[in-house]
């Protein structure tokens, strides 16, 4: 090492155009990349929301903040927003609880876990369009095994995707089945990582199994709750296939989330400014979350 | 308030050993339980789906449902076969997500390495520059993007359908944590022996690193293969669909549903990904998992 160390600083010093060049080679690609499709369609969407402009039209009109004051004004934006926060925060809180409960109980020592983890963790990393298409089969009121399972224990089907009060229901069920093996994962990895002997001693304590879960096992998984509220609220936010494949927003706009609405005014209205506008507001959204994160993390939570 | 517990273990001496054993009876059936019904509630839609591919129209449209088809036929796959074309679907995915996740991880090898190993004066505004970009979701810019890629002329072709979800800023940020773990001596005994940065990325830091790199591929195969707003706006022409795109054309083509050719189609699209998970699924959870360890 001591022999290497001079040549090093030298270097450092000048900074010859072959470390610029290696530099270049290396990091380049990727940072052009993330300029191209990243950064520079961040600030042009920016400037689409001020303009009144079709996608695909050769000319648009500025207009300043008129599309954002016309989306806060608009009479179904009320309706939109509902929909994203009962679709968010049902989705994130379900989530985290039952995969919770599913980590706890994986986290047994029961016979059997490892393969039903598997199965648990399986439709996370299927396609979300084929997920909504199957689970429109298992729906289907006349046809589905839902509804024949309802009407086994005396109860009828809603008809689900006709309904504009069961699709929202129906589109966090599926969602809640793809994702929440995802959260029971992490879960599982943090309590495997809880080490055993504070449980012993809360046990020796006299602790039963509810109080040892609520004082010992609750406070260390801060930081994994924390995290996952996180990131579940953010993919939460931006859905998309599940929704498409199921309802297209619909029943009367009963599924459009901010997102669905990007996609809907953007490409089929084809609304492109207003639709930047919507993509604007939500990416602010998503920016506060992950500043509170962030603040959050820097003061609370080391792990 | 976990402080507390940790005072009161220094306090409590060792010497009683856990009883275990008798207790445990009673909960333990619960749990299979609770265990049973969990595993149902994951796999019994995919049994429902798998089932329907094979049933004929009077099996799939009766009152009460029918659980099993009389016989497993192959006219339902033949069906969807015939009506949209899969092979290009498949090929397309195939292509797309080979190609994508190859090109995704070397460049997030790369960036990593250079941010790590080289000396630079802005290093840290780069990999700045990287890593802020997990805030911007692809999802976010779709309208500018579409433009860009239209502009060029790259709807149906893919270029447009890979490259703007290319570039690697998870994936860096990972690497780059696995980086700083490891061992300098080997890469000064390599720096010494005069091999080239290039080489030394390639022959010494990707070969101890492959773990690493092989849960972080698998995760990125995973999602490239399912990604489905960008391909949907950027191809139009049915030969150049993706499979998760193409699916949908099965969907609702004379107004009813027909669900025995859907559920065929929908198993052709997610029997691959379960197969690939049940055989690497220790590589694919580490992969799933490390983004929350680190982050």
């Amino acid at each position: 090492m001591s022999t290497m160390t001079p040549p090093v600083v030298m270097r450092k010093r000048r900074t010859p155009w072959k470390s610029w060049l290696l530099f270049l080679l290396f990091a380049g690609p990727n940072v052009a990349l993330l300029i191209i499709f990243t950064y520079k369609p961040l600030i042009q969407s920016l400037q689409y929301s001020l303009l009144q402009w079709n996608i695909g039209s050769a000319t648009a009109r500025f207009v300043g903040l008129s599309n954002y004051s016309n989306w806060f004004t608009d009479p179904t934006t009320a309706n939109v927003v509902k929909v994203t926060v009962i679709f968010t925060l049902v989705t994130v809180a379900g989530g985290m609880v039952l995969g919770l409960s599913l980590a706890l109980l994986l986290n047994r020592k029961l016979r059997g876990t490892g393969m039903a983890r598997t199965v648990v963790v399986a439709p996370y990393v299927l396609s979300g369009v084929a997920v909504g298409l199957l689970w429109l089969f298992v729906f289907d009121p006349n046809f589905g095994v839902l509804g024949a399972v309802l009407k086994g224990i005396g109860l009828g089907s809603p008809d689900w995707y006709n309904d504009p009060s069961w699709a929202l229901p129906m589109i966090i069920i599926v969602y809640l089945w793809k994702n929440v093996g995802y959260v029971a994962l992490i879960y599982l990895a943090a309590l495997q990582a809880v080490p055993k002997d504070l449980l012993e001693a809360a046990t020796l304590d006299g602790a039963g199994p509810f109080a040892s879960f609520r004082n010992v096992m609750l406070p260390l998984l801060g930081p994994t709750t924390f995290f996952l509220s996180v990131t579940t609220l953010l993919s939460s936010l931006q859905s998309f296939d599940i929704i498409q494949a199921m309802t297209k927003g619909g029943p009367l706009e009963g599924t459009t989330t901010m997102m669905y609405q990007i996609y809907q005014e953007g490409f089929a209205t084809g609304r492109a400014g207003y639709s930047s506008a919507i993509a604007t507001i939500l990416f602010l959204v998503l920016l506060v979350i992950t500043a509170v994160q962030m603040l959050f993390i820097q003061k609370k939570v080391h792990y | 308030m976990s402080v507390d517990v940790r005072e009161k273990i220094a306090v409590t001496p060792p010497a009683v050993p856990m009883t275990t054993g008798k207790k445990h009876g009673r909960p333990r059936l619960g749990g299979y339980l609770m265990m049973a019904v969990a595993v149902a509630v994951m796999i019994l839609p995919l049994v429902w789906m798998m089932l329907a591919s094979f049933k004929q129209r009077d099996e799939i449209y009766t009152v009460p449902i029918q659980w099993l088809p009389e016989s497993f036929e192959l006219s339902n796959y033949f069906a969807a076969l015939a009506a949209v074309p899969f092979g290009n679907f498949f090929i397309n995915s195939l292509i797309t997500t080979v190609v994508g996740a190859t090109l995704k991880i070397s460049l997030g090898l790369t960036t990593a390495y250079a941010v790590v190993f080289l000396e630079f004066p802005f290093k840290k505004f780069i990999f700045g520059l990287v890593v802020f970009a997990l805030l911007v979701p692809q999802q976010i810019v779709i309208i500018p993007n579409y433009t860009l890629v239209s502009d060029l002329g790259w709807i149906n072709s893919y270029q447009g359908l890979i490259l703007p979800g290319l570039a690697s800023a998870f994936g860096t940020f990972l690497f780059r944590q696995h980086f700083l773990t490891l061992p300098i001596s080997i890469l000064e005994a390599a720096a010494l022996d005069g091999a080239s940065h290039w080489t030394r990325l390639w022959k010494f830091v990707v070969p101890i690193s492959a773990p690493t790199i092989a849960a972080v591929a698998l995760v990125s195969i995973v999602s490239e293969w399912n990604e489905y707003l960008w391909p949907l706006l950027v191809v139009d022409k049915a030969e150049m669909m993706t499979l998760p795109v193409g699916l949908t054309l099965l969907q609702n083509n004379d107004g009813v549903t027909n669900w025995g050719v859907l559920m065929a189609g929908t198993v052709l699209i997610t029997v691959p990904v379960l197969i690939v998970f049940f055989l690497l699924q220790r590589r694919i959870v580490t992969g799933l998992t490390s983004g929350a360890v680190t982050g």
